[in-house]
Formats: structure tokens, C-alpha cells, sequence
């Protein structure tokens, strides 16, 4: 792909432009400081030139000096020189206050968005690249505005300086203003180069921290098997290909700046040759051309603070293209203004004809839709316990992702007390509803941070859920007890320790309904026991739907779902299902029947009860 | 890598920061550890002083031309004007020239060196034991090989050439001031004097801000990572505000971080521009009074000025760059901070013992194991394996029976008493030998983002297509694979989000599988699945465990009854251990056990 300079430009622009808008007060200081540091160094020269004159010259003509022209001499300059750093500090801070400040609120705004849109938008995206999107992305977005204060407080020096040349000798000022175009040219060729290059470099810097990310998320797997060497290699591919494409744009740099920077000096002889040739035609005095050339070399150097704007601007679209592409993403949850009935009742919930596709990457890269569940109905009644039973794959995560609203429906809809869940108020279902997912996540929190997430409840009621979760023993034998911090999505904790830690955080609430997705798989049967037991009184005003993947769990349900490919094959006591429904029979026999087969074959004194009664 | 030796005491160590080494020492180190940095840097730094030269010359060569050419008593003398442009247009070619080479050649030393790093903290990132590693969090480990190396890169690319550029220019300007005035040239320096030992402090000062602003970085990411990692129970919570205001917290805390450390690095730079101010005001002082005195005359003492300036520009570009240093600086502590930190549980390489493959023996004896800071989890535990025994564990949580499991496959090392697999000691055993024949199945089996074929194979990649193939049929579960919508070809997403719970043991079955261990260390892999893929999953695990020593942390009835023996663990002590019957009949702790497994099962009917 070859960028557009022009586009670029404009882009790198509308960038600029939105900075300003957003932070124009420390922006204006910078050019303050800017346009201060510049009339302070031009000043310099002048301050120099006049004390020479009015001063040192008629002292050194008299063959002597006073002590106060000694200290006029010295309280000017350093006067000169307080105001000059004056100006670079108002520059720098600003610009940093500036950068920072936008660098913070595009964060903001990016995290935001990760918040606001759909499950269905985040499985598309790796996470290394949404990390990469909010920070790497928003910095090289942002870095622009370290030079650009500078560039733009010389600006005025720039448009004097040029005046001054044109009154001298309109000829000579338009050889000298040929370079200028000429260096604009060079810099647009410069940025034509380099902005598919450096789009390359930051793509591969994003791949780099996915590998990284995804390797060390997989540390144990890859001890487990002694593969490091094989991770290091797959992480040495990826970084070789970005040190490749950093030594591609050194080149590409390394062949532009030379040339760049050599524009100007280059300028300056032509404007002495034909300057001379001028002056030997009589057409301007020497002391004139002199003056040209000065003018000249000391405008080259605002020119390059450009070069280096112009520099910055490639990586500032890459960076913002990024940026913009999570902020303009659409399809944040549309929520209504309804709220659910007050009080503390269970809730009843209902599917009508329910159909959900994944999205899923074919063999050639395209995306193809996988339907998971098709034309679902159901309906639960408030209070009670519904187990839906399948076999994997069959759709019953998803559909308790519909059940809480995790994601919508792509036809019909989902009820919960008769109200369509798009109905209600943001918040609405979450007060009323829990859900604990099958993968356990816990932020980098206290234990009472992680139970409570932000819900105003006392440490008693914290206490009594862990208690019913079963986690109250290992919480109160912790180091800070409920004050203990987890660690990084709950890794000072034991997996059954995490999955207890997320039943006491939906049990806490007293929900209206619960929603537990395999939600005890980590813990030991016997636990699993005790705490399903204690939920079944301790939520009597409560509608629980468990996906349930064991008899246990199956047996605590007035209530089973029974789903297959995505449909509702089935729904009613488990007692009946079991007669009426062959494929859910073999379901849940085939584990017994399993079992009962080692039992035969390796302990058949011992023969126990347990697997044998589930097909009673 | 570290080849520390293993004693019976571990020291279960953090990471290291490295902020214990000085600049230099960082940066010997640093280069230490990339030579591609210093290779063939004499030529890169004559270029770099060859396109320094032409710098300096060209302008007086221009100051020469107007002078000489243009300014000639006579009038504009035109030959000796071209003459001069001809040589300042040469100078300028050199000049730019010489600058490209530098470029060049410090791209690539520096991509290529830190490439390396990179690739070299990587693989001693994953030399670090599971211990050591958890005590970071899993974004700053990946800044340490993504964002800390972009700032030396950063440095090494831009900084290390002006530096470079601005001694050659020191050391000329100085050599041309003292042929000038060696008094005056004094006198600049004296003044430079204090600014040196400014530069020291803040260099101090802005180091440990940038060191900051790295820290936040990483708390930065583990926010954010939060948001992306979080998105189910987030929405399922409705708690985004509360996420929202966490994120925030660590947005600001860098922001004000990174103000924070330009503010001071403003204070440092313009230290320096204060000081070249005040220099050029004291040697117009002390100029106009020597030449007052008739030591200067007044043209003498405008050519000083003009080296002053040629003098200060560099000095204050320095300044900058050692600022810019501090923050590379800081990069590399944190790099060689990772490189540095012990691998505790070492592979012993070259003194290690290479077991032949066969049927193994286990013994443990005596073993003590106690997490950094905590109670022991296991006291005194000893158990004897024979070789192709089915071992179960089982126990309640918080038992120490997953610490088994980890210490048999040498993620940890116990504290007192040893480990021995066929008679050798655990950690005499080289790591090739040691991951091969010993493979933990951990509780949840890690999935790459690629397809299901890569990940199945993922501990034995020279694996055919045709060979995995036959594996799924061997242990029943080809029916499974080919269900999928593109079978071996699907893409299992990330984590392998598009598989169910079970499906996703399963692989981990599979690969433990392929890779064909002699001991087999199942920690609760059977957990989460719906009852046909748990009959999947048994006869997987009938499959895998068969022919083999395995030791299985057992948390299903029908694991443990399979087994030939069961061990109970019960507060870090082996309480128990037999055949399954055995253990019924005899009333204790498994019979328990056993009974509220029992009636858990029987209520499902």
C-alpha cells in the first residue's frame, strides 16, 4: 500500500487540529514559551551586536572600562537568557501537560469503549491488540505534540525573516525560496516512504506483545511440556521480522535526514554564488547578500523543526487510524428505560424462538456464521431450579450468555418477567440477575473488592456469602483476610478457590435469578455438594439455571432443559425426560453406564450404589 | 541461562528490578549482553565524527567565502567565491554521506543487538519458575520484552548518534577555543564545571522519575488487560463504572508520572541552556576586559563568541540525551533485571543426568514444601511409585495434593527431603530428559490462538497431520474432531475460547498424549465436562495412562476408583493409602470420602 502524501497530511492535520481543541490551554502556553524562546535567541544576536556597538567597542576604542559597563553588559545578556528559558520551560511543560493530558483522556476514551461494546466485538479482537491499541497506538498518536509548539512559535520568525529578503533583493530572495518548496518535496517523498513502513514496524510491534502475551499467559503449559525453546523460536520469528522493518525505516530515515538537513547549507551557497555574480553586476551590495545568506542559514533550523512535525506525522495517523478504529466501533448494548418490578421475588425468564450465530474465521480467512442455537423457546418460572443438560457444543453457554444479556439474540428475544431484556435500563438486569461464568475472573482486588464489586453491603453479608460459597475458611485464614489483594486475576488463589470467590460474589447480591455456568467445576465434589445444597435453601427467592455437566447437579433441579444442536429438544422433570427423551436418557446414562463398567471389571465386591441408582 | 545449583534450601526470589546497577554499570552490562551494539562501532563513531567535522567546518568554510570571496577589498572576487562553494558543497556531500552510513549501521547493530535481548529475556522469562513468575504480573513481564526494549532502541538510535556527534563537537570547539584564548577557553570551562555536577544530580532525579513512569506502564496494562480479559463478568455484572474508575486510577497515576518526570527532565535541559546563557554573558565580561587590557582585540573576541556558541550547542544537546539516557537506562535495569533474576528451578545442563526412556520409579522422601511466606503445605510426605502404577490422589482442597503434582513435575522444589525419579534426585535430572518423560496435564490446559491441529501437537510439532490423526482414533476421540466445523483445521480462537471447557481438556489429554511421557501427572483434568465427554475423557485417560507410571490428582470418584492405588492427603500428610476397597473397608478418611461422593451421586436419581 502506498499512502497518499497529500491524505496523509490532511489527516496528519485533523489530528493536529482535534489536540489543539482538546487541550488549548496548555497548547497555548507552549506556543507562548515557543514564540518567547524565539524572539529571545534572535534577540540574543541583536542584544550582542547593539553592546558591541554602544559599548565594548567605544571601551576597548578608550582603552577603558567601568565597572558598570561591565555589569550592563552582563545583567543584559543574562537577562536575555532568564527569558529564554523562561520560554523553553513554558514550551516543554506545555507541550508535556499537552501530550500527557491527551495520551490520558484517549485512554480514557478507548477503555471506555472496550467497556461499552459487545462480547461479540471483543472475541474478534486479540487482546494484544486491543492492549497495544491503548497504549503504544494513543502514545504514537500523541507524540506529535513534543515538536510541534516548537514548529509553530517559529512560524513568525519564519514569515519576518522571509519579508526581509524580498525587500532586499526579490531575485535573490526567490533563489533562496526555491528551497524551501525543495524541502517540503524532500519531506513529502520522506513520509510517502515511510508511512507504509512505519504502519509495518508498528503492526509487527503489536504482534510482538500479542506472542509475548499469549506465551507467558501459557508459562505453565509450556513447562508442562518443556517447550521453551519452541516458544522462544515462534517469539524470535515475530521479532525478527519487526527488527527487519525497524532497520527499513533506519534506512529510509538514514537517507532522508542527511539529505534533509544538507538542503539548507546547500541553499546557502547557491544564495552566496549568485549573490556574488549578482554583486559583481552591480545589482545588490555584497554587505546585502551577506545579509540574505544569514537570514537564510538562520531560518533553515525553524524549517527543520517541520521536518521533524513532518517526521512525526507518519506514526501519528498510524497511530490514530488505530485509535479511531476502536472509538468509532459501533454496536455498544442499546439499553431501554425500563426498570423490573421492586422487591425481592424471583424473577421468571423466557426465550422466544432464540437464534444466535458466532461468527467464525473459515479456511480462507473470510468470516462465516456458526448458528449455536435455533429457534429457542423456553419458559422458567419464577422460584425453583433449572438445569440445562446437553452434550458440548450443544449451545447451553450460550444461551445462558442470552439469559443475562451477555450478548443479544440475532432474531427474537429474551423475557424476564414478561419485559423484553433490550427494554430495560442499563443496570436493571445486573441489580436483579447474577451470573457466574465457567471461566472464573477476578480482578487484581481485595477479596471484599472482588466479592462486593462496588455493591454497598456489610462485611457480615460478605462473610455469610462466602460462608455459603465454602470459601470462608481459606478467606479467613488469608494473610488480610477479606483486605487480602488476589493478585492479578485472582493468581494467589487456587482455581475451586477463584470459582467460590465468583459464587460469593452473585450470592451477595440475594438474586433475583442466578445464572451459574459450570460455575463448580474447579471444586471437589464433596464441596460442589455443600454448596449447591446451601444455595437451594439459602435462594428460595431465587430462579437458578445451572448448565449442568454432572448428575449432581442435574439431581438438585425441579427443572431440566434439554438441548442439542442448538435446540430445545426437551423440557420438564428430570424423571420424566428420562423416559420420554432417548437422547437425553443416553446422555446421562452413558456416564453411569461407564462407570459402572470400570466398577465391574475392576472392584466388583465393592460395587457401589451411586452410578447404578442415576438410571433408577 | 543460570545454572545457580539447586540446593535443599530455594530461594523463592522475586524478579529483579536491576536498580542496584549504576548507569555505567547498566550500560556496560547492556552492551555486555548485545555485542551486535559495540560491533564495529569504532568505524560507526569515525563516520559520525567525519559527518561532526563537516558540520563545523562548512559554516566556517561559508564564513571563509563571504569573507575572502565576497567581501574582498576589491569587490566580489568571483573565482575564489566558487572556489570556496565548491569546497563547502564537497564538505556537504561527505558530510551527508557519512551521516546515512551512521544511520545505517547504527540501525542495524541496534535492531540486531536488541532483537537478541529481547528474544533472550523471552526465553529466561519462561527459565523462571512458576513462583517467580507469578510474582509479576503477566503485562509487565511482557513490557520487559516489548516497551522497556523500545526505549533503548529509542536511545541507542537517536541519542547514542547525537551524543556521539555532540563530543566530537565538544572536543573541537574546545581544541579551536584554546588556540584562540586558552584563558577564555578556561573560563568556559570553569563555568561548564558546575553544570557537570548538576547533570549528576539530575540525572539521579530524572532516572528514578522515568523508572517510575515503566512501573506505571505495567500497572497500566494490567488495568487495561483487565477490561479486555474481564469483558464477560464485567457485562454480566454491569460493574463497567466501577472498572471504568479503576482504569482511570492507573491512567492518571501515569499521566501525572510521565508530567511528572518531563517536568523534571525540562529543569535538567534548561539548567544546561541557563548555564550556556550565563557563559557567554561572563566571557563578554571578562572579554571586553582583556580586551581592554589589549590581551584580545575586539574581532578576537566576536570569533570566541562565535565558538561559545559552537561550544554550548552541544553541551546542551548532551544534557538532553543523558536525560534520554536515564530513560533507556531504566529500560535496561528492567531487561537485565528479568535476565538476571535466578532461575531457582534450574535445569542442571551439562552436570545433569540423562535417564534412558522406559518404565520409571518415583520416590518421594521426606519431602517439605511451604510457599514464599506461608505455612507448609506438605510435611514429611514419602511415597514410593513402582513403575507403570496408577496412582490417584485425592483429598480435600487445600490438602497440598496440587503441590504434589507440582512438585513431581519440577515446577517447584521442596524445601527439605528430595524427589527421585529411577534413583536420581529430581534435580540432577537435565531438563530435556526430565520434560519428556514427565508431563503434567494441569488443571486448565492453555490454548493458543491458532488451529486445533497446532494446538494438539503443541508439545510435539514435527507431529504429521496423519499421526494426530491416529492419536484421536487410538483414544476414541476422532468422532469428536471431526465434529468440528472444520475439523483438525479450526481455529480454536483465543485460549481456545471457541471450545467448550471439556473440548479444551481434552487437547491438553491429547497432547500430554503425543508427547508420550513415561510419568504422568494429571492435576484435576477432568474437571467441567458434561457426562459424554467426561465417558470421552476417561477413555482418554485410560488410553494415555496405560503402560505408564501416572500419578492422577484425583477429583472424580471414578479416577480415583480406577486407580490402582489411592494415596489420601489430608493437612499436607499422606494419611492413607491402598486399593480402593481397602480404603472403603476401612472406615477412615477416603471411606468418607467416598460415602459423600455416594450419596452426591445417588440423589441424581
Amino acid at each position: 500500500m502506498t499512502a497518499v502524501p497529500r491524505s496523509t497530511l490532511r489527516k496528519g492535520a485533523a489530528v493536529v487540529a482535534r489536540g489543539m481543541r482538546e487541550q488549548p490551554r496548555w497548547f497555548a502556553v507552549a506556543v507562548l514559551g515557543s514564540a518567547v524562546y524565539g524572539i529571545m535567541t534572535g534577540a540574543m544576536a541583536w542584544v550582542i551586536g547593539r553592546l558591541t556597538e554602544t559599548v565594548i567597542g567605544p571601551a576597548v576604542g578608550a582603552r577603558a572600562v567601568s565597572t558598570g559597563q561591565l555589569w550592563q553588559i552582563g545583567l543584559t545578556i543574562s537577562a536575555v537568557v532568564l527569558l529564554n528559558v523562561v520560554g523553553i520551560v513554558l514550551r516543554r511543560v506545555g507541550a508535556g501537560y499537552a501530550m500527557f493530558g491527551l495520551g490520558a483522556a484517549y485512554r480514557q476514551r478507548v477503555t471506555r469503549q472496550y467497556l461499552e461494546l459487545p462480547l461479540s466485538w471483543h472475541h474478534k479482537h486479540p487482546s494484544g491488540q486491543l492492549l497495544s491499541n491503548a497504549n503504544a497506538d494513543v502514545e504514537a498518536t500523541w507524540n506529535i505534540f513534543a515538536p510541534l509548539p516548537m514548529a509553530l512559535g517559529v512560524v513568525v520568525m519564519l514569515l519576518f525573516g522571509a519579508v526581509q529578503m524580498v525587500v532586499v533583493d526579490p531575485l535573490l530572495a526567490a533563489v533562496a525560496m526555491v528551497v524551501f518548496p525543495l524541502l517540503f518535496a524532500a519531506n513529502a517523498l520522506f513520509q510517502r516512504r515511510m508511512s507504509p513502513q512505519v504502519t509495518r514496524a508498528q503492526q509487527l510491534r503489536a504482534d510482538v506483545s500479542e506472542v509475548a502475551h499469549e506465551s507467558f499467559e501459557a508459562a505453565l503449559i509450556v513447562k508442562a511440556l518443556g517447550r521453551e525453546d519452541q516458544e522462544a523460536a515462534r517469539f524470535a520469528a515475530v521479532t525478527h521480522q519487526l527488527r527487519d522493518a525497524n532497520i527499513a525505516v533506519g534506512r529510509t530515515r538514514g537517507t532522508f535526514d542527511p539529505a534533509i538537513e544538507s538542503i539548507p547549507t546547500v541553499g546557502t551557497l547557491v544564495v552566496i554564488a549568485v549573490g556574488a555574480w549578482q554583486a559583481s553586476r552591480g545589482q545588490v551590495s555584497a554587505a546585502e547578500v551577506v545579509q540574505v545568506a544569514y537570514l537564510f542559514s538562520v531560518l533553515s533550523f525553524p524549517v527543520r523543526a517541520f521536518g521533524w512535525v513532518l517526521g512525526e506525522v507518519p506514526r501519528a495517523v498510524v497511530g490514530w487510524d488505530r485509535v479511531n478504529a476502536v472509538l468509532q466501533a459501533t454496536g455498544a448494548m442499546e439499553f431501554g428505560d425500563r426498570s423490573l418490578p421492586p422487591g425481592a421475588s424471583a424473577l421468571p425468564i423466557a426465550a422466544r424462538s432464540v437464534d444466535y450465530a458466532y461468527e467464525v474465521e473459515n479456511a480462507s480467512g473470510g468470516r462465516d456464521r456458526a448458528p449455536v442455537l435455533q429457534a429457542v423457546t423456553l419458559d422458567v418460572t419464577a422460584g425453583g431450579t433449572t438445569a440445562i443438560v446437553g452434550p458440548t457444543g450443544s449451545g447451553k453457554s450460550t444461551l445462558a450468555g442470552l439469559l443475562v444479556r451477555l450478548v443479544d439474540p440475532n432474531t427474537g428475544m429474551v423475557l424476564v418477567d414478561g419485559v423484553d431484556l433490550r427494554q430495560l435500563r442499563h443496570g436493571a438486569l445486573a441489580e436483579a440477575a447474577a451470573f457466574v461464568p465457567q471461566q472464573t475472573f477476578l480482578f487484581e482486588d481485595t477479596v471484599r473488592g472482588n466479592v462486593t464489586l462496588g455493591l454497598a453491603v456489610s462485611d457480615d453479608q460478605v462473610w455469610a456469602a462466602l460462608r455459603l460459597a465454602r470459601a470462608e475458611g481459606f478467606v479467613s485464614a488469608l494473610p488480610g483476610g477479606l483486605d487480602t489483594v488476589v493478585g492479578e486475576r485472582g493468581a494467589n488463589l487456587s482455581g475451586g478457590q477463584r470459582q467460590r470467590i465468583a459464587l460469593a460474589r452473585a450470592v451477595v447480591r440475594n438474586p433475583r435469578l442466578l445464572v451459574l455456568d459450570d460455575a463448580t467445576s474447579a471444586i471437589d465434589p464433596s464441596v460442589e455438594q455443600e454448596i449447591l445444597a446451601g444455595l437451594r435453601q439459602a435462594v428460595a427467592g431465587t430462579t437458578v439455571l445451572v448448565i449442568a455437566s454432572r448428575m449432581a447437579t442435574i439431581a438438585l433441579a425441579d427443572d431440566v432443559v434439554f438441548l442439542a444442536d442448538g435446540r430445545v429438544v426437551d423440557h420438564g422433570p428430570h424423571h420424566e425426560l428420562i423416559q420420554r427423551c432417548r437422547p437425553y436418557a443416553d446422555l446421562v446414562t452413558a456416564y453411569a453406564r461407564d462407570a459402572a463398567e470400570r466398577a465391574d471389571t475392576r472392584h466388583t465386591d465393592t460395587r457401589h450404589t451411586d452410578t447404578a441408582e442415576v438410571t433408577r | 541461562m543460570s545454572r545457580q545449583s539447586a540446593g535443599p534450601i530455594v530461594d523463592h526470589t522475586g524478579i529483579g528490578s536491576g536498580s542496584d546497577l549504576s548507569t555505567w554499570a547498566t550500560l556496560r552490562r547492556g552492551a555486555a549482553l548485545s555485542p551486535e551494539l559495540t560491533r564495529g562501532l569504532t568505524l560507526t563513531i569515525t563516520l559520525g565524527l567525519l559527518s561532526t567535522l563537516g558540520r563545523v567546518l562548512v559554516p566556517l568554510v561559508i564564513q571563509r567565502t563571504t569573507d575572502e570571496g565576497l567581501l574582498a577589498p576589491t569587490g566580489p572576487d568571483l573565482g575564489r567565491v566558487w572556489m570556496w562553494v565548491g569546497i563547502a558543497l564537497a564538505g556537504v556531500v561527505i558530510t551527508a554521506f557519512s551521516a546515512y552510513a551512521v544511520n545505517v549501521r547504527l540501525f542495524t547493530s541496534s535492531e540486531n543487538g536488541l532483537a537478541a535481548l529481547r528474544i533472550r529475556a523471552f526465553r529466561h522469562i519462561h527459565d523462571l519458575s512458576m513462583l517467580t513468575q507469578n510474582t509479576e504480573r503477566r503485562g509487565s513481564l511482557v513490557s520487559r520484552v516489548t516497551s522497556d526494549v523500545d526505549t533503548i532502541s529509542a536511545f541507542v538510535q537517536f541519542g547514542g548518534l547525537m551524543l556521539v556527534i555532540s563530543i566530537g563537537q565538544i572536543t573541537l570547539a574546545t581544541l579551536l577555543m584554546v588556540w584562540f584564548s586558552p584563558v577564555l577557553a578556561a573560563v568556559v570551562w570553569a563555568c561548564f564545571v558546575p553544570l557537570f555536577f548538576l547533570i549528576r544530580h539530575f540525572q539521579g532525579v530524572v532516572g528514578r522519575a522515568y523508572t517510575r513512569v515503566r512501573e506505571r506502564v505495567g500497572q497500566l496494562l494490567g488495568a487495561i488487560a483487565e477490561a479486555v480479559v474481564g469483558a464477560s463478568t464485567i457485562r454480566a455484572y454491569a460493574v463497567q463504572a466501577r472498572t471504568a474508575a479503576r482504569i482511570d486510577v492507573a491512567i492518571e497515576a501515569h499521566r501525572a508520572a510521565a508530567v511528572g518526570a518531563q517536568v523534571r527532565a525540562v529543569v535538567a535541559f534548561t539548567a544546561g541552556q541557563f548555564v550556556s546563557g550565563l557563559t557567554t554573558a561572563i566571557v563578554l565580561v571578562v572579554g571586553t576586559w582583556m580586551a581592554v587590557d589589549g590581551r584580545l582585540t575586539l574581532g578576537e573576541l566576536l570569533a570566541f563568541l562565535f565558538l561559545v556558541n559552537l561550544f554550548t550547542m552541544p553541551v546542551q544537546q548532551a544534557t538532553e540525551i543523558l536525560n534520554e539516557l536515564q530513560n533507556a537506562v531504566a529500560g535496561w535495569r528492567r531487561v537485565i533485571g528479568i535476565i538476571d533474576t535466578p532461575a531457582d528451578i534450574a535445569d542442571p545442563g551439562e552436570a545433569g543426568v540423562d535417564l534412558p526412556r522406559g518404565p520409571i520409579t518415583v520416590d518421594v522422601e521426606q519431602v517439605t514444601f511451604a510457599y514464599p511466606g506461608g505455612e507448609p503445605v506438605l510435611r514429611d510426605v514419602s511415597l514410593h511409585i513402582p513403575p507403570r502404577a496408577r496412582i490417584a490422589v485425592v483429598g480435600e482442597t487445600g490438602s497440598g495434593k496440587s503441590t504434589l503434582a507440582k512438585l513431581l513435575s519440577r515446577l517447584v522444589d521442596p524445601d527439605q527431603g528430595r524427589i527421585r525419579l529411577d534413583g536420581v534426585d529430581l534435580r540432577r535430572v537435565r531438563f530435556d530428559t526430565l520434560r519428556s518423560r514427565v508431563v503434567l496435564v494441569p488443571q486448565e490446559g492453555f490454548l493458543f490462538d491458532a488451529s486445533l491441529l497446532d494446538n494438539l501437537r503443541f508439545g510435539r510439532p514435527e507431529a504429521t497431520a496423519d499421526l494426530v490423526r491416529d492419536t484421536l482414533a487410538e483414544l476414541g476421540l476422532d468422532d469428536w474432531a471431526s465434529s468440528l466445523p472444520l475439523g483438525l483445521a479450526t481455529q480454536v480462537g483465543q485460549r481456545g475460547e471457541s471450545l467448550s471447557a471439556g473440548e479444551r481438556q481434552l487437547v491438553a489429554l491429547v497432547r500430554a498424549y503425543l508427547a508420550n511421557p513415561d510419568l504422568l501427572i494429571l492435576d484435576e483434568a477432568t474437571s467441567a465436562v458434561d457426562p459424554a465427554t467426561e465417558v470421552r475423557v476417561q477413555r482418554a485417560i485410560d488410553g494415555l495412562t496405560r503402560g505408564r507410571t501416572s500419578v492422577a490428582i484425583a477429583h472424580r470418584l471414578s479416577t480415583a476408583e480406577a486407580a490402582d492405588e489411592i494415596v489420601v492427603v489430608d493437612g499436607g500428610r499422606i494419611v492413607e493409602r491402598g486399593p480402593h476397597h481397602d480404603l472403603v473397608q476401612q472406615g477412615g478418611v477416603y471411606a468418607a470420602l467416598h460415602a459423600s461422593w455416594s450419596a452426591q451421586a445417588s440423589s441424581g436419581g
